[in-house]
């Protein structure tokens, strides 16, 4: 028999000190995080001007121009911001991956001797660590022509002879780097693959360096040409990162902000041309004269389903399979218990 | 024998001289890209030491004579001075950076270690929160929180752009991986023995031993939020010049049409991004080393 003093150590438990450490983290996640998500669902249903409820009526107005005589501009808008944020998200993303993976492979090959490899690892991830901000008003001024004279990228391009010179009035036939849609298009994708590429690089160079070295050996014994080791060995067991790191940059793609708000000439009006979601919602909400925090609302509710369902697939790829394996374990463990204690009779001892 | 000749070539200079050829060449890529990341950057401090006719007319990989005349426009120009104070800048971004990155790494740690080491009920559902909100950005929620910081009169103060950085999901899961490999359990058992508070354990036993975790995930918080321009965009929305951070000004430098002269455009570009180019260079290795460790993505 357990003496009295037994019993009550037995039942000393600590489990009031968990909910004490994790007690300000979700404190705060609460007022500052989930409430805001949550008015942000209210703002969707409400009124611009009066924030009476109207139901569905925002979602309508932006997916389906159903409303009032804005209805059209605002739909229309929304759906233009949508897809300058998928092609600015596509046209950095491709290159981006091309030029992480390859170099990532290039990184970690052991054959072949190159120098200086960690100083051009700290080089190359250099840019991802500067202000976006401060980086959007370089391009800017890099890339824009000033009143007496072309820009730097300008000059630069007519050096190479890309861009010619009037002889006569020495004026420059350039580059429309900023009011230009493409031009303009391709500087912001060039911004996002100059910023991002060596992160990617980075984390996908700690993936090859997981893979057992083993099979590389295995692979070169064997023959295998630089070309058929990527493909057949690299390449399927990286395909878990490469997949998490899709689905992170998508996400990251749809939030695209600093660079494209900023990257225009003409004060207070970002270009049609680089409007994203992010851009397309701050605007709504952030006007002072006539904020519109219900149609700011509803667009931000329909960016957070997009995300919702990509998070979930990267939670989904990157979950921990030996952990699963073991909890599944652990509850047959119990099961078996279970059933043998009821073969005893029914009590446990 | 010639048969195998044929197949493979002469076996080990081949191999040898390939190895070479593409060495060189992989090397010769390598510096063309870092020429490329460079480059920017080189030319925005070459150009903040040249004149508006200067850089609007030629390109020059080597400094001009204008530094000085560009920093006094700078500092002195009334034009400029109410737009961008680099040192006012400077001193609000410290201020912020400073504190919500204390607040990011020890209320992490804390969270992190409470679901570590306590059996709790509410322990996975806790933890599978915390990986869910991970990936909601932003720009989700800043409708409403913004119209709730204009509900509470909290716009155009500090507190919206300090406090929210006690809850980091990503921080929290950092550091939950890093004490699962490297925090045993008998440590805590074995100060509970010896008379140890929960409270004092966490402070002076589990905070000494997560200092790489915790140095690592406050390079990266600092960098964050030092760059970070959206949140104060959005909740220091009054004129007043004297509260703006950094990336704010650098915003406002673009937006004013007031600003004509390139070389004091670029000195502006140039000492906003100056601190935080030394702090990597200080600490790259760092950097890499965490980036590495777990995806860090903005």
């Amino acid at each position: 028999m357990a003496s009295a003093a037994q019993r009550r150590i037995k039942s000393i438990s600590y489990a009031k000190y968990g909910y004490i450490f994790i007690l300000p983290f979700f404190l705060v996640y609460f007022f500052f995080q989930l409430w805001p998500l949550i008015n942000t669902f209210i703002l969707s249903f409400q009124d611009n001007k009066d924030a009476h409820f109207i139901g569905l009526d925002n979602y309508k107005t932006i997916l389906f121009a159903i409303g009032n005589r804005t209805a059209k501009n605002v739909s229309k808008s929304f759906f233009m911001s949508f897809r300058n944020t998928v092609i600015l998200w596509v046209g950095n993303f491709i290159p981006q991956l091309i030029l992480s993976l390859s170099l990532a492979v290039w990184f970690t090959e052991s054959n072949t001797k190159i120098p200086a490899k960690g100083f051009f690892k700290i080089v190359m991830y250099l840019p991802n660590i500067i202000t976006a901000a401060s980086v959007a008003v370089l391009f800017l001024q890099l890339c824009g022509e000033a009143e007496n004279g072309p820009g730097a990228l300008n000059l630069i391009l007519n050096k190479m002879g890309i861009v010619s010179q009037d002889a006569a009035s020495e004026k420059y036939d350039t580059v429309k780097f900023i009011t230009g849609m493409w031009q303009s298009r391709g500087v912001v994708m060039f911004i996002q693959t100059w910023m991002w590429f060596g992160n990617t690089m980075i984390m996908l160079m700690s993936g090859i360096q997981g893979i057992n070295p083993s099979l590389f050996e295995a692979a070169s014994i064997d023959g295998a040409t630089g070309m058929q080791t990527f493909w057949k060995i690299t390449l399927p067991l990286l395909s878990p990162i490469l997949a998490y790191t899709l689905v992170t940059s998508m996400i990251g793609g749809l939030q695209m902000f600093d660079i494209p708000y900023l990257y225009h000439k003409d004060p207070n009006k970002v270009s049609d041309n680089l409007k994203t979601v992010a851009v397309y919602i701050y605007e709504y909400f952030h006007d002072q004269v006539d904020p519109k925090m219900g149609y700011a609302g509803a667009a931000s509710v329909i960016l957070f389903f997009i995300t919702l369902i990509l998070g979930c697939i990267a939670f989904y790829l990157t979950r921990d399979k030996d952990e699963i394996a073991k909890k599944k374990q652990r509850k047959k463990q119990a099961k078996l218990n279970k059933a043998q204690a009821k073969q005893i009779g029914g009590f446990s001892i | 024998m010639s048969k195998m000749k044929q197949t493979y070539g002469e076996p080990k200079d081949n191999y040898t001289a390939k190895l070479r050829t593409k060495s060189i060449i992989l090397t010769v890529w390598f510096i063309i890209l870092t020429i490329i990341c460079l480059l920017p950057i080189y030319i925005l401090v070459i150009n903040a030491t040249r004149n508006t006719h200067e850089i609007a007319n030629s390109i020059s990989f080597l400094p001009g004579t204008n530094l000085g005349k560009n920093i006094q426009t700078l500092f002195k120009d009334n034009n400029y001075k109410t737009v961008f104070n680099v040192l006012i800048g400077y001193k609000n971004s410290l201020l912020i950076t400073a504190i919500s990155t204390c607040l990011t790494v020890f209320f992490s740690a804390m969270t992190a270690y409470g679901i570590h080491v306590y059996d709790f009920k509410l322990k996975e559902i806790s933890y599978t929160v915390i990986l869910l909100v991970m990936m909601v950005p932003m720009q989700v929620t800043s409708a409403g929180f913004v119209a709730f910081m204009l509900k509470l009169h909290l716009t155009d103060t500090y507190w919206p752009l300090i406090i929210p950085a006690v809850a980091a999901p990503a921080v929290v899961y950092f550091m939950r991986s890093y004490m699962k490999s490297s925090f045993p359990l008998d440590i805590v058992e074995a100060a509970r023995i010896d008379g140890c508070s929960e409270f004092r354990t966490f402070i002076s036993i589990a905070i000494p031993m997560m200092k790489p975790a915790i140095a690592v995930q406050a390079i990266f918080a600092f960098i964050a939020s030092w760059n970070n321009f959206y949140t104060p965009n959005m909740i220091l929305i009054s004129s007043n010049f004297g509260q703006k951070t950094l990336p704010m000004m650098i915003s406002a430098i673009q937006a004013s049409d007031k600003f004509i002269d390139y070389g004091a455009i670029y000195l502006a570009i140039a000492l906003s991004i100056l601190p935080i180019v030394i702090i990597y260079i200080a600490l790259s290795r760092f950097i890499i080393a965490g980036v590495a460790l777990g995806g860090v993505k903005e």
